[in-house]
């Protein structure tokens, strides 16, 4: 057999490697790049101000977020207490009972579709269910688009979970006469914890940077947040009314407000990660 | 015999097996169901949800579809003031941007794959696995602000003039570099799906079996070669789930985009020039529209948004889940 020299070949295997190694340092760099424009322009934002006091009129330098601030606090808070109960139930049935059948595969399906659906889609819906028949932008409908979006996640993570946890654990407490609910409640979702706590860490990381949702449901407000029945200052849909305003004071909020969101967002998400790597292992 | 005389001393007296009694019994039972039913009906609510999405937006666009009929998909025209609407453009907007994007984030993410799961030592793989995976977690808002002000300048002052100087022949790359427009918006959705597609395509990578890929080794193949002729083929149908499911990502990604895409209703040839998408749209005007006519017109856009991406979602969970199942991985 004629032996052909490997020179090409190596050739193509050292491009492609190059191609490989180049693609994974652009990725860190556009992560390092975005990372690095958000603190170094954000950090120009802070002081004191920003953080007590009431956004100020156009034109007038001074003022800050912190309305804003509580209202993205609130709003998540409303979507979580919505979706996650919700969600750890579904993940219940899931894992716990539906044994593999039909419906609880399109359940399944269906959770996966909802989590690639655009963000603004699940708006619109808010919109026609919530603003136009109450006549009025509020919280809730901001609330409630976002509770959907977290929905899908809490219940896919927590089926996940569950999955996880070894069925002689069930099987032991099943053996001592407790009811499936309780070992379920207090056997399955103890073991499962860290991965449970992890999943809505994650989901709460994911919803609480959404804009779209937000844009003509929550609208925004530079008051004080009073009730979630009417619209709500928020930090997302303020950083792209500001960012879109031609005053460079309002743009530099814009700036701050990114780095409060972007650090929130990274912070929670490494730290849901780290976590689950070591339940992992 | 001395052994079981022994273990027979230690082993517990006969179980008492005494009747439970009937009430406990049936008090017991009837939580288990009330709970498995309680649970079921959260379950339901995901299905139902993604139901009522799609009913409601067809409900919604009734108005805009018995004015307009099937012209709405095909007519450029978006006039808010005659009230005579058209999705033609942003339709077209958000396939351009989506193809931009998908051409440049699939080889980039397949080689980033293929870098974590051949080439990477296994420590230097997780870390920069993890890098990656953060550019998914970073909020579409904060792709905006860095796009509409870092990108695009540096776009117009260094890119978009190279390119023209290079390519300009083409009616693609013509036209003044405003750093904003399709193909600033195409880049910077490249970068925001390229985690969704590396992570999957990682897992695909990984979940080829070892004898497979080292047999190929052992018959003198480069990583190269065995990444193409084997891993590739072998993992086909995951990597086609995984382009699809960031397709749907690029397609309804929205406030990146409303940032980057200079939102201007006209369909035009170079990639240069501003245009837009549907999601753009709705970010941009729903909440000035007030004619009813005017934000049917804006709900029929989302519902052909929903009912593209529903498709494209439908092939990437097919695709996906023949593939873990194929493999017996559960997803």
């Amino acid at each position: 057999m004629k032996r052909r020299p490997p020179t090409g070949r190596r050739a193509v295997n050292l491009v492609v490697s190059i191609w490989a190694v180049g693609s994974a340092l652009m990725g860190i760099a556009i992560l390092f790049w975005i990372i690095f424009v958000v603190v170094t322009r954000g950090l120009g934002a802070m002081n004191l101000a920003f953080f007590t006091h009431l956004p100020t009129p156009p034109g007038i330098l001074g003022g800050g977020l912190v309305n804003a601030m509580i209202g993205t606090l609130v709003l998540t808070v409303a979507a979580t207490l919505m979706a996650v109960p919700l969600g750890l139930l579904a993940g219940v049935y899931l894992a716990e009972f539906s044994e593999d059948s039909k419906i609880a595969d399109f359940s399944r399906f269906s959770a996966n579709v909802l989590m690639g659906m655009p963000s603004i889609i699940v708006g619109v819906f808010a919109y026609t269910l919530v603003v136009v028949p109450l006549g009025k932008f509020s919280g809730y409908a901001g609330a409630l688009a976002l509770a959907i979006l977290m929905l899908p996640l809490v219940t896919r993570t927590t089926e996940d979970m569950l999955r996880l946890v070894p069925n002689t654990l069930r099987e032991s407490a099943l053996a001592l006469g407790a009811p499936r609910w309780r070992v379920t409640l207090a056997i399955v979702f103890r073991a499962a914890k860290s991965g449970l706590i992890t999943g809505v860490l994650l989901a709460v990381a994911r919803v609480s940077g959404e804009t779209a949702p937000l844009l003509f449901t929550t609208l925004n407000s530079p008051f004080w947040f009073h009730s979630l029945g009417e619209p709500i200052p928020n930090l997302t849909v303020t950083i792209f009314d500001y960012a879109m305003s031609p005053y460079p004071d309002w743009q530099q909020k814009a700036w701050g407000a990114s780095l409060l969101i972007t650090a929130g967002v990274l912070v929670v998400t490494l730290l849901a990660r780290f976590t689950l790597r070591e339940k992992k292992l | 015999m001395k052994t079981v005389l022994k273990m027979e001393r230690v082993s517990p007296p006969p179980l008492q097996l005494a009747p439970q009694p009937a009430k406990q019994r049936r008090v017991s039972a009837r939580g288990d169901n009330a709970f498995r039913w309680l649970t079921f009906v959260c379950s339901m609510v995901v299905p139902l949800v993604m139901l009522a999405i799609g009913a409601d937006l067809i409900i919604s666009s009734l108005p805009a579809i018995k004015k307009f009929g099937l012209g709405f998909l095909f007519s450029e025209d978006w006039n808010p003031v005659t009230e005579s609407f058209g999705a033609a453009s942003s339709i077209f907007g958000t396939l351009a941007s989506t193809c931009i994007a998908m051409a440049i984030a699939i080889p980039l993410s397949l080689a980033i794959a293929l870098f974590l799961v051949e080439l990477a030592p296994p420590r230097i793989s997780r870390t920069v696995g993890t890098m990656i995976e953060l550019l998914a977690a970073i909020p579409s808002i904060i792709y905006g602000m860095w796009g509409l002000f870092v990108f695009a300048p540096f776009m117009a002052n260094y890119v978009q003039p190279l390119v023209g100087r290079t390519l300009g022949f083409l009616p693609l790359f013509q036209g003044p570099p405003l750093g904003i427009g399709m193909l600033t918006a195409g880049i910077i959705l490249a970068f925001m799906v390229l985690p969704f597609i590396s992570a999957i395509a990682r897992d695909v990578f990984q979940l080829v079996p070892n004898v497979v890929k080292e047999s190929a080794f052992g018959m003198g193949a480069t990583t190269w070669e065995v990444t193409y002729k084997v891993t590739i083929p072998y993992g086909l149908v995951g990597i086609i789930g995984a382009v699809f499911l960031g397709l749907g990502r690029a397609l309804g990604e929205t406030m990146a985009v409303t940032f980057v895409i200079g939102n201007a209703h006209r369909i035009a040839a170079s990639l240069f020039s501003p245009g837009n998408t549907i999601a753009s749209t709705l970010a941009n005007e729903f909440s000035e529209a007030t004619e009813p006519i005017y934000v049917s017109s804006l709900i029929a856009l989302g519902l052909v948004l929903y009912l593209i991406t529903y498709l494209v979602q439908v092939v990437s969970q097919i695709m996906l889940r023949r593939m873990y199942r194929a493999w017996s991985v559960g997803l």
